[in-house]
């Protein structure tokens, strides 16, 4: 006997819902546009590598505020949190193999992330953002003040990380291993967020995001989702943090500080949040805007970016990717035949 | 005697001074058609939350099949068999309705907590969802985000998300509140055509869905079981007339 069809597998809806997880044929082209920029401009690497892990730390965020709804100001402790994972246990001399190094920083922060979720989670809206923002101060001013540890205000320099699979230098001058290394691994951590948010358990965070009452009412245990979340983006994030200090070889008080926090969450807003490549486009425009800005007008440039952020929060709340969609919807819109 | 399939013993619970539940004493048999009624204020919502675990009584016991369940927490409750759909809608507005019943069936089923396997490959729980849509006669609209759609439909989609948990025990919190009148009938259909085996308490203010839909009917005021019997024993009960229908026939 064969198995009968299911009289609702061709209903719209249920096309769409299976086959949401399914690769877009756009989707290779960020890839093969990073790949492109490792040989058009080997003198930008420096710059290309900073994007990337850029790019990586907005991605963490975007699980968490785009798909779980949690509005964080502190996403920056955990990126602090990996970068001081990997240089303390370099500069010690205790470890600095940079593949294991990522992932005890990932490990580090996720802990830390566990932590800070079972107690912060079990609040939410403004005093959430407070809290989160109040844990990042919590961890900056430790690092400050374990001096012996950390350096303290001078953070560590000239980390010795070993050379990447045991054969790839990594040159602070011409970084094209870490330009590379870091491609891989943004990819990595993206194929693993990308599958997680089209999963049962990504689809039950957006119901938390939409509904968090309604969660409960069904008998989802939403306060475990929320923290289990929240450590998968901090290990992310920390993943991020950490091969910031194997690229750059230092870490300082700036990867945890409100500052790089803020940054991502500018950068999330202006790609759109919730949408995965919103990180991607968020993070070319942000880099690129403060590029030309900055030339622009040297003293006040932040001043143009602020603008632009009042003029996407008010009229474009999906950030250039909600406009991109609308522009796609309305080029697609049925016309009235003549 | 077999145990009721829903019970409460001296259900008690205060807000500081307010007694919002006084000393509740309500049995819901398998399969019934019970409808908690009362004045504004009267403490039925206060009676939905603290069946469904939301608030903890200050006293008393909540008992689902003779097993006391006072102190299990509302995902279990759910688990048990006890769903509810909410007087203001609770939907996931800017999914699709197909994926709002996925939630509730894959909560269900078991299938949440998995994170490696797309959504989409759970054709079992699209396949439940898109039935239970059908039998709302909401198939055509699965597609739609749910705030495209008009208030009556989106009522529909509220009790949805409760079918779709299979509930023993269900609780309809005004279900036809908000309803314009031209719309409330597919309501009203839809609660006729529940499945008999689910036992319902329905609480509602329209006394026309009251006494069309319940078999059994609890009058609760402030706080108090104020009477308990059949449609016809509460429709010719004088207090009830007095302290809540002639109200009702006046404003």
């Amino acid at each position: 006997m064969t198995p009968t069809k299911s009289p609702w597998a061709d209903h719209p809806a249920a096309v769409a819902l299976a086959g949401r997880h399914r690769l877009r044929a756009w989707e290779p082209i960020p890839w093969i546009l990073a790949l492109a920029f490792y040989f058009v401009f080997p003198t930008y690497l420096g710059f290309g590598t900073e994007l990337l892990i850029t790019i990586l730390f907005a991605v963490s965020l975007d699980l968490v505020l785009g798909y779980a709804g949690i509005v964080t100001l502190g996403q920056a402790a955990f990126f602090g949190a990996g970068a001081y994972t990997v240089g303390i246990l370099a500069k010690r001399g205790i470890w600095n193999e940079p593949i294991t190094g990522l992932v005890l920083a990932a490990a580090v922060a996720a802990a830390i992330g566990l932590g800070s979720g079972l107690v912060l989670l079990r609040t939410g809206g403004l005093t959430l953002l407070m809290l989160t923002l109040c844990t990042m101060a919590l961890l900056e001013e430790a690092a400050n003040l374990a001096h012996d540890y950390t350096g303290g205000f001078d953070g560590l320099d000239s980390l010795p990380i070993a050379p990447l699979l045991g054969r790839f230098e990594f040159n602070p001058l011409y970084p094209t291993t870490q330009y590379l290394y870091v491609l891989v691994v943004l990819f990595v951590c993206f194929v693993f967020v990308r599958t997680l948010v089209y999963s049962p358990f990504g689809q039950s965070l957006t119901g938390i995001r939409e509904n968090t009452l309604r969660m409960h009412a069904v008998g989802a245990p939403v306060r475990g989702r929320l923290v289990l979340c929240y450590a998968l983006s901090a290990a992310i994030a920390g993943v991020a943090g950490g091969i910031w200090a194997q690229a750059n070889a230092y870490v300082n008080l700036g990867t945890l500080g409100l500052d790089r926090a803020a940054t991502v969450l500018i950068i999330l807003v202006l790609g759109g949040y919730g949408r995965l490549y919103g990180a991607f486009v968020g993070a070319i425009a942000y880099m690129a805007l403060s590029h030309f800005l900055s030339k622009l007008y040297p003293t006040a440039w932040q001043l143009g970016l602020g603008l632009l952020l009042v003029v996407i929060a008010l009229f474009a709340r999906n950030g250039i990717l909600g406009i991109a969609e609308l522009g796609l919807r309305w080029l697609r819109r049925p016309r009235p035949k003549p | 005697m077999t145990a009721p399939l829903l019970e409460t013993r001296a259900l008690c619970r205060s807000f500081g001074a307010l007694t919002a539940a006084r000393d509740i004493d309500f049995r819901l048999e398998a399969g019934a058609r019970h409808a908690l009624i009362g004045p504004n204020g009267a403490g039925k919502t206060t009676f939905i939350n603290l069946l469904t675990g939301v608030i903890a009584p200050t006293s008393g016991a909540i008992l689902l099949k003779g097993r006391n369940i006072t102190s299990v927490g509302q995902a279990q409750r759910v688990k048990l068999g006890i769903a509810r759909t909410f007087q203001i809608n609770r939907l996931f507005r800017r999914l699709s309705v197909l994926e709002n019943v996925y939630l509730a069936v894959a909560e269900r089923v078991g299938a949440a907590p998995s994170m490696f396997q797309p959504a989409g490959t759970r054709r079992d729980v699209i396949e439940e969802s898109m039935r239970l849509l059908d039998t709302l006669k909401l198939a055509p609209h699965a597609s739609r985000r749910v705030w495209e759609l008009p208030y009556g439909r989106q009522r529909l989609v509220e009790l949805a998300i409760a079918l779709g948990l299979k509930p023993e025990v269900l609780l309809l919190d005004e279900p036809a509140a908000g309803v314009p009148s031209a719309e409330s009938h597919i309501i009203l259909d839809a609660i006729d055509t529940l499945p008999r085996d689910i036992g319902v308490l329905i609480i509602d203010h329209d006394m026309d869905l009251v006494f069309r839909f319940a078999e059994r009917i609890t009058v609760l005021v402030s706080g108090a079981v104020f009477a308990t019997g059949s449609p016809r024993e509460i429709g010719a009960d004088p207090n009830v007339r007095a302290v809540y229908l002639g109200q009702a026939a006046r404003g």
